[in-house]
């Protein structure tokens, strides 16, 4: 029980952590932990730069459907950051692990 | 034992054709034949592998460039599993990769990668899995460490041993299944390459995600794998052989016969147990029951393949 209790406090830490780091930056930011795009929908206004921060121990990627955009492999630690500068809804998918999808929707600004 | 072995067969038919299983966790070997299992101890079946004249192994998943707990040295793993294949009894044709030779597709891992793996005495042939085209241009680090006389985006086939063997590529375009996926391109060329041949004639399909759906909620599946058995629902022996999933499942489905391999590198959970598939550390004196190496025997002129997986250690 106590173990359980430290990592989830270390996870809440962590994801303040990135929060915080990202609202720093302006941007919007989504967390992959456990195989997982949180939140796997975001919607942000035109302009905003997103960025994605891996917190498992497995590399992944951010690919779109479209194949407009592309990430590097993001180890552990690692993050990927875009600007959205047009409308629409984009979805995505990790490249390493097909089960992972996301979507960013982009509104217009104002 | 080969020989009580063949007295059991005499109503065996290609159409009929065994998948000779092999699960070698506990020490105990169980061979389907004839669709009705039964167990041989570990000697017994490593003697049937080696009766054959036609020996071929499979190695996959090294992960070259990981460091995590799971296992902080991935070469030492990989070159014991080196070491296994070089000692199986008998000769070797080849050796199957199906993929995840690096972690992250870098240059320096795939240059660690072909100092390593020269030392298998046999020859290799390559299909990568996800890991190793994260590159810019996706698989030209790959396809420049590894090059193959291949077609489309790396796809091939060969015959050996009177069997016809295809390299296969499900980790390129995931698309929107969830899953891994062939392709257009690549199912219209295994039709036209699969055309002329034999029903008669054995098949080994060998691809790094698996072509059966393992498990979908971890993306342990091929989306359009159902078009590639169509086309190969008419021979009498398709065995099926895939990695990812670092650990070893196996299913019979009329003449089709799928395995995954151990991982030299570490283990996953299995299917659906926790909450995400990732590394799974074990105490470090269990990690070499969990990694491993395969040893195949296509028994000429019966279609029949022997599927042995050896651990780098008993548990």
């Amino acid at each position: 029980m106590s173990r359980l209790i430290f990592a989830l406090t270390t996870a809440i830490a962590v994801s303040v952590l990135s929060v915080v780091a990202i609202a720093e930056s302006g941007g919007a930011g989504v967390t992959i932990q456990n195989y997982t795009f949180n939140p796997q929908t975001i919607t942000v206004a035109k302009g905003t730069k997103v960025t994605w921060v891996n917190r498992d121990d497995t590399p992944h990627t951010v690919v779109a459907v479209d194949k407009k955009f592309r990430s590097q492999a993001m180890d552990t630690g690692e993050s990927f950051a875009k600007v959205f500068d047009e409308v629409g809804t984009f979805s995505y998918v990790c490249g390493l692990h097909p089960q992972m999808m996301g979507t960013v929707v982009v509104t217009p600004s104002n | 034992m080969p020989q009580n072995r063949d007295e059991n067969l005499p109503l065996l038919t290609r159409r009929r054709a065994l998948g000779c299983m092999a699960w070698a966790g506990g020490g105990v070997i169980w061979s389907l034949v004839g669709g009705i299992p039964r167990s041989l101890l570990l000697g017994e079946a490593a003697a049937a592998v080696t009766s054959g004249s036609f020996n071929f192994a499979q190695i996959s998943d090294n992960h070259f460039g990981f460091n995590k707990d799971a296992n902080p040295d991935v070469v030492a793993t990989a070159r014991e599993s080196i070491a296994r294949i070089n000692g199986l009894p008998g000769p070797v044709a080849f050796v199957l990769h199906t993929g995840d030779i690096t972690h992250l597709s870098k240059p320096a891992e795939f240059d660690l990668a072909r100092q390593v793996l020269s030392e298998i005495k046999a020859p290799l042939h390559y299909t990568p899995g996800e890991h190793d085209v994260l590159d810019e241009t996706p698989g030209a680090l790959y396809r420049q460490a590894f090059p193959q006389k291949a077609a489309g985006d790396g796809w091939y086939s060969f015959d050996a041993g009177g069997a016809h063997f295809i390299a296969l590529i499900n980790v390129l375009d995931f698309a929107t299944s969830g899953l891994g996926a062939l392709g257009a391109a690549q199912l219209e060329w295994l039709a036209k390459d699969v055309k002329a041949i034999a029903a008669s004639t054995p098949i080994v399909v060998f691809s790094h995600i698996p072509l059966w759906s393992v498990y979908r909620e971890w993306g342990w599946g091929t989306g359009d794998a159902e078009q590639a058995f169509s086309v190969l629902k008419r021979f009498g022996s398709v065995t099926v052989l895939n990695g990812h999933i670092h650990q070893v499942i196996q299913k019979v489905e009329g003449n089709l016969s799928f395995h995954t391999a151990m991982s030299t590198a570490y283990p996953q959970p299995r299917p659906g147990e926790g909450p995400s598939p990732g590394p799974l550390k074990v105490p470090a004196e269990k990690l070499r029951t969990v990694l491993g190496v395969r040893a195949i025997d296509l028994v000429p002129g019966r279609g029949q393949l022997a599927v042995v997986d050896k651990p780098l250690a008993q548990s």
